[in-house]
């Protein structure tokens, strides 16, 4: 796209940019190392996992103050008020994020002295392989102003609902089989709803950029929730 | 007595969302050029302008978009050498014809400026020398008439109690509001604004948005701006013009939020030349 006429407002919008790259890397960070925080008991990186969150959310109120002066400063049009719009909401996607990331590092911390079946690990690992994936392709789809990915990032949030919906059955065969298990498995089972949140989150991030790169509403499935009924 | 868009010839323009449900057609342009000599100003311009909406008409100096508000009240006529070609229909009749008579079309289709023109004489004869020309009343019922019209331009409160002072007297938002009312006051069905606020402070204008916004339940509204923000706050509909072309006509929340041709997008984010 051709540049702006007055060119402190593209580097304004590229700031803007910038910065919620820099917040997308840290939440992904985050979420990845409360993982493993959480299945190799590793309180030092739990802790880490829960300082780090606070630059996220600094970060956050940060983009959405730029975004603010934008918008009373300049005015941004059309693709200018998308990429400002697109900003304040990715924003706080993100800063939701690193909250369901921090939580889990939480619950790292709560639940540190229990074991857990390798079977139950397997199962958090897949699911958080699977939102991962999600967060950092649509963090490369924002990026590049990559529609197709965008879109690609809508499409699969159902297979994390369903890893979860199995996740979730399993736990509660270990809730009824000891009761004992009860406190451990309901952390974890918050820890794979954060973990599904995650994937939730970066398909309304894959909703934005696709509203920011075409100018219209993704009309294509809604992501589906999770069925408890089953 | 509107036109449908059956009636007349099928608009080319590029992305114009024309024969939009529910809505009348109150001026109808269709292929037009106009010339001013040799110079071709405007260039097979289609465009509707719908009944009771608000019209805006953007883009950079030169692209014609005065000229086009020019076409529509016959205001080059003045001048020789200058014409247009095409269709211009309001609801059914042809304005660009000989025959029309242009005291009438001018009556119809009201005009105001970007600089205020107050007639160099009271406020009151400012409205009732327009009224005048058209039609004879009873003083009781001029002077209501005279009410009405600056109670409708949001003036009537600030200058009731001084209606014999000079128009010229009044602050350029009073002047510009008293020519809304000068326009308003032979009872128009069109009226267009060219650069209305463009002279005036920031509260002047609000007061004239605000007045634009209530005009138009009586009347069709054109309006040339070259303020963006104010063309996104006051119109229904907006079209982009380009080195007279019609680039792209569409509802204003369509056009100020992601519009479909790159000239436009460039023109309205600032990213122009």
């Amino acid at each position: 796209m051709t540049q702006h006429t007055v060119t402190s407002f593209e580097d304004e919008l590229q700031a803007l940019s910038r910065s919620i790259g820099e917040m997308g890397g840290r939440a992904e960070q985050i979420v990845e190392r409360s993982i493993v925080a959480l299945l190799r008991s590793d309180m030092t990186l739990a802790h880490e996992v829960i300082e780090a969150d606070k630059k996220v959310d600094a970060l956050h109120r940060q983009i959405e103050e730029d975004a603010i002066i934008v918008i009373a400063r300049r005015q941004p049009m059309a693709q200018d008020l998308r990429e400002t719009v697109a900003a304040i909401r990715i924003a706080n996607d993100l800063e939701r994020v690193g909250d369901l990331g921090k939580n889990i590092a939480k619950r790292a911390v709560v639940i540190q002295h229990e074991s857990f079946s390798n079977k139950l690990r397997v199962g958090v690992e897949h699911l958080s392989e699977l939102a991962l994936r999600q967060v950092k392709k649509v963090l490369d789809a924002y990026a590049a102003r990559d529609v197709v990915k965008a879109e690609e990032v809508c499409a699969h949030d159902e297979e994390i609902d369903a890893v979860y919906t199995s996740l979730f059955r399993e736990l509660l065969t270990y809730m009824m089989e000891d009761p004992r298990n009860i406190t451990m498995c309901t952390h974890l089972l918050f820890c794979a709803k954060n973990i599904e949140r995650i994937g939730d989150h970066a398909t309304n991030i894959a909703e934005t950029v696709y509203y920011l790169i075409t100018g219209e509403q993704w009309e294509g499935p809604r992501q589906s929730s999770t069925r408890i009924d089953e | 007595m509107t036109v449908t868009s059956a009636s007349v010839p099928t608009p080319r323009v590029a992305n114009a969302a024309m024969g939009a449900e529910g809505l009348k057609e109150k001026i109808s342009i269709r292929d037009l050029d106009f010339y001013y000599g040799e110079t071709r100003a405007l260039k097979s311009i289609s465009v509707p302008l719908y009944m009771h909406k608000v019209t805006a008409f953007i883009g950079p100096s030169g692209c014609g978009k005065s000229t086009l508000l020019r076409v529509l009240n016959r205001m080059y006529d003045l001048y020789p050498g200058q014409r247009a070609d095409g269709h211009v229909r309001l609801d059914d009749t042809d304005i660009l014809a000989p025959s029309q008579d242009l005291n009438l079309l001018r009556a119809k289709v009201g005009m105001v400026f970007q600089k205020p023109t107050p007639f160099p004489m009271t406020i009151y004869e400012n409205i009732a020398f327009g009224i005048r020309l058209y039609e004879r009343l009873p003083k009781s019922e001029l002077d209501d008439r005279v009410k009405h019209c600056l109670e409708r331009a949001a003036l009537w409160d600030e200058v009731k109690d001084k209606l014999d002072a000079n128009g010229l007297s009044l602050s350029g938002g009073q002047q510009q509001r008293l020519c809304i009312a000068r326009t308003v006051a032979v009872r128009p069905e069109v009226i267009l604004f060219d650069e209305p606020c463009s002279a005036l402070d920031p509260i002047s204008t609000s007061k004239i948005e605000e007045l634009i916004d209530e005009l138009k339940h009586e009347y069709t509204i054109c309006i040339v701006t070259h303020n963006m923000q104010q063309a996104a706050r006051v119109s229904d509909y907006t079209a982009f013009m380009y080195l007279g072309e019609m680039v792209e006509f569409d509802e204003t929340s369509k056009i100020f939020t992601s519009p479909r041709d790159n000239r436009t997008q460039d023109y309205i984010t600032g990213r122009f030349g």
